[in-house]
């Protein structure tokens, strides 16, 4: 008889054995997705504050590790909100405790990344990460502290508190790990890139292990309304969120749990609900049983009045900073930007922004370069999976007079409450129908208005090329008739030359 | 200095072509001071507007015109192209310098014109042809081409340095080039009563070789092949003004007929010049009948010759009895000669038998 084993494992023991599905697949991806996770969670501590982010990067060269690894220490400055001083251990050194729980549009999802990444180095090099930290309040904290795997606890080595005597506001995370920068390279630079593009506000500076320095420097200081809060849709819920809302819930009866815990749902739907799915009132939702729960679940996603959700609550990038984040970036000759109305998928609203650039810039590849964003991050692994990249390969673009041989880049953005990610790697869009829609629409929209720009420019051109052939022989003729009619002075031909120009006008 | 005995058409020729050119530079000049585009108005050379005419014995253009406009964007190109042209050709000729197809193309760069090719510009100087119904060889403009006349003719050259000189065409053995100097010389005397052109180098050397000039008072002209237009107009003035028939001695094949046919009624290409053809002049061999005649060696016919032979018989300028039954010949003995075939009985029998009998069959 086969003997088995049944250990409960820590949340932090759980993803050193599985790190992969955060990301951190190889010394490359490692790299990447530590630099990637630290510097969003960074963003999104400034956004929170309605500040213009300012995000240093920095990777020093700190040994070799194996042949094709070597050790770096990793130091990201920003002037987000800063961490109060009581939860700096927990939020550095707990894996999966954090503010990423509630529903709301966020760059991370799963409050684990920047954890993941401290987690990693630690693994790698055994070596405790440094964190700095200040709300803007009179003192500064600074922890050394290590993950206790099994555990799941923060092990403080080191605290020392000082004055705050410039006021300093923010959070500085510095650890060493192991990667491999020079392969993760390209893919780290274009993240930059491609951040600084759907963020045009922030100011981005890197400084790689060769000490060279990239700045994206930011062109507006306008940002988008901060994401707000929501509660979860009825049609987005599933059994272990309605368990978890049970166990939280001070009210005790139906009608007022639906009414307090769901988007959407006022009083007559309450109403309306329980009626519909035959449910009492006055039932204490602590009371239900399991049975009652999936059931409950299930009349939920079939009730046909609720509304759809609200997207007040989401953050899109907005037409005028997408635009200005594409000029800045691509520095196209053209530009067009469109953000589609909100829509709904299984109960959780998304918009959909798009872009296209043509010239300038931009390479001509033989194919478009596509850029992707989910809630104002660029994705840059798997492309040819993702939804968009689908879309824009079976549209028929000779209708927009384009052809791929074009200078040409297509943005598309998605933001959403739950971003239909096809993996947990977080790396590409799935094909829900109701996405691929907006993206299609968007994607026609913008093409027929650079369709419009490249038939404008083709007119413009003619007609410049009719105004140089005009004024290069008409002086000419002038000329040689004159001689053939043995005349001392040239005809005036200024006044043809104007007539050509009011014609073209 | 000899006295001439010709009524010569050179001077007066010249003295139309400048004024032609002159004329042109002032129609345009005038649009433009008034603050209109230019534009020019020309027969049609697109092959649906070439006719032959019975009348003059060759191809014409018809009555179709076309308009050249600085306005139109796709004229104004060609248009100045035109005129730069007329320029040039006014320099040339006022100055009495001549110049080729080929030094054309290349001066236009120096005036900032470019031609595509040397296609483009050979187009442009047609069309100043048409425009002036005259033929570039009057503005001084000659093709590469050249051919020869050997004869007792005594010329009076005028071009530049050697205007009053005179030459007699029996000087030099080799015979003389018929280049622009010659072109544009004038008829002082001769003895000759006939002109005998020659397809081929080498039998217009064996005639001069066989004093067939003496024997046959006769000038002879070589045109190498398809003759040129500087010979065709040539040969022309010497029926004209010096009055003498014309007698072509070609190959026996469909391209010998041709090129006698092109020196006789002229060629499509040419339909909107005229005193290129000399209608009265004789194709007198070597004939579809010759080859069966003097037994002549031959080659057989290939598919291209039989086709242009079909082409040819439907051809408006053969419908004369004397072709038509040449061509019908030549389809049924499927065989052809050239003229050096007479060598088969002796170098000197062409002279001494077939050329006397022929001349007799084709005055």
């Amino acid at each position: 008889m086969v003997q088995t084993t049944f250990e409960e494992i820590s949340a932090a023991d759980f993803f050193y054995r599985n790190r992969d599905i955060a990301g951190f697949t190889n010394p490359s991806r490692a790299i990447f997705a530590a630099v990637r996770e630290l510097v969003e969670n960074s963003l999104d501590a400034a956004e929170s504050l309605k500040m213009p982010p300012n995000i240093y990067v920095r990777l020093s060269f700190e040994g070799e590790a194996g042949k094709e690894s070597q050790i770096y220490r990793l130091r990201v400055e920003d002037n987000g909100i800063g961490v109060p001083p009581r939860h700096i251990p927990s939020a550095f050194g707990q894996v999966l405790f954090g503010s990423k729980y509630k529903l709301k549009q966020q760059r991370g999802t799963f409050g684990l990344g920047g954890k993941m990444a401290i987690l990693y180095g630690q693994i790698t090099t055994h070596q405790p990460a440094c964190i700095i930290s200040s709300t803007g309040s009179s003192k500064v904290y600074m922890y050394k502290l290590m993950i206790d795997i099994q555990r799941n606890r923060p092990l403080i080595l080191d605290r020392k508190v000082r004055i705050n005597k410039e006021q300093w506001r923010g959070t500085i995370v510095e650890f060493c790990l192991e990667g491999d920068y020079f392969r993760a390279m390209p893919k780290i630079l274009e993240y930059f890139k491609q951040t600084a593009m759907v963020n045009p506000y922030a100011n981005l500076t890197f400084v790689d292990p060769k000490g060279r320095l990239y700045k994206f420097t930011s062109v507006t200081k306008e940002m988008p309304d901060p994401p707000k809060e929501t509660l979860p849709h009825p049609y987005g819920v599933d059994v272990e969120l309605l368990q978890r809302l049970i166990q939280v819930t001070p009210y005790k009866n139906m009608l007022e749990f639906l009414r307090y815990h769901f988007h959407r749902v006022g009083e007559i739907t309450a109403r309306k609900f329980l009626e519909f799915s035959s449910i009492s009132l006055s039932k204490n939702p602590k009371r239900l049983s399991h049975g009652e729960i999936v059931r409950l679940m299930r009349m939920l996603k079939r009730f046909r009045e609720f509304l759809p959700p609200d997207a007040g609550c989401l953050s899109p990038v907005g037409e005028e900073l997408l635009r200005v984040g594409i000029l800045k970036e691509l520095k196209p000759e053209f530009v067009a930007v469109h953000q589609r109305k909100p829509s709904t998928y299984a109960g959780h609203p998304f918009i959909i922004e798009v872009g296209i650039a043509y010239g300038g810039e931009i390479p001509k590849k033989g194919s478009f370069l596509i850029y992707r964003f989910a809630n104002r991050i660029p994705l840059l692994y798997d492309e040819a999976s993702d939804v968009s990249v689908k879309v824009i390969n079976s549209m028929n673009w000779r209708r927009y007079k384009v052809t791929p041989d074009m200078p040409i880049a297509v943005s598309v953005h998605i933001c959403s409450t739950k971003v239909p990610y096809k993996t947990v790697g977080k790396e590409f869009i799935a094909d829900r129908p109701e996405v691929k829609r907006e993206v299609a629409n968007g994607l026609r929209e913008v093409a027929r208005r650079l369709q419009r720009f490249l038939t404008r420019r083709e007119h413009v051109d003619r007609e410049r090329k009719r105004l140089g052939i005009f004024s290069k022989y008409l002086p000419k003729i002038a000329r040689f008739s004159a001689q053939l009619a043995g005349k001392e002075k040239q005809p005036d031909i200024k006044k043809l030359l104007r007539s050509v120009k009011k014609f073209a006008a | 200095m000899p006295r001439r005995r010709y009524k010569s058409s050179i001077i007066e020729r010249r003295k139309e072509v400048l004024t032609g050119l002159e004329n042109l530079g002032v129609r345009i000049y005038e649009q433009l001071d008034r603050g209109y585009f230019p534009s020019i108005e020309m027969p049609s050379r697109s092959t649906e507007n070439i006719y032959y005419d019975p009348q003059v014995r060759q191809f014409i253009l018809g009555d179709k015109r076309v308009r050249r406009s600085a306005r139109n964007i796709r004229h104004i190109r060609p248009f100045t192209q035109l005129v730069w042209t007329a320029f040039f050709s006014h320099e040339l000729a006022s100055q009495r310098k001549t110049s080729t197809l080929r030094d054309v193309y290349y001066s236009a760069q120096a005036y900032e014109m470019s031609f595509k090719d040397q296609q483009e510009s050979n187009n442009i100087i047609t069309d100043l042809e048409t425009v002036l119904g005259s033929s570039r060889e009057d503005f001084n403009i000659f093709p590469e081409e050249r051919s020869a006349v050997f004869g007792d003719l005594t010329i009076e050259y005028t071009v530049p340095g050697y205007e009053g000189r005179t030459l007699n065409l029996t000087s030099h053995p080799d015979g003389v080039m018929i280049g622009p100097a010659l072109t544009s010389s004038e008829f002082v005397k001769t003895t000759a009563d006939k002109v005998i052109a020659i397809e081929k180098g080498g039998l217009f050397t064996r005639f001069i070789e066989e004093n067939v000039h003496k024997k046959f008072s006769a000038i002879l002209v070589l045109t190498a092949g398809q003759a040129p237009r500087a010979t065709r107009h040539f040969v022309r003035r010497l029926n004209r003004e010096l009055n003498l028939p014309v007698y072509i001695f070609t190959d026996g094949d469909p391209w010998g007929m041709h090129i006698a046919m092109v020196m006789i009624s002229g060629s499509a290409n040419a339909a909107h010049l005229r005193e290129l053809a000399t209608p009265d002049a004789k194709w007198s061999g070597v004939w579809a009948t010759d080859i069966v005649n003097y037994k002549l060696p031959t080659d057989p016919l290939d598919e291209v010759d039989v086709k242009r032979l079909y082409e040819l018989q439907r051809d408006p300028r053969y419908k004369d009895p004397l072709w038509q039954r040449e061509i019908k010949m030549f389809l049924k003995i499927r065989r052809k000669a050239e003229q050096e075939a007479f060598s088969r009985y002796g170098l000197t029998y062409i002279v001494d038998k077939y050329l006397p009998a022929k001349l007799e069959e084709t005055k």
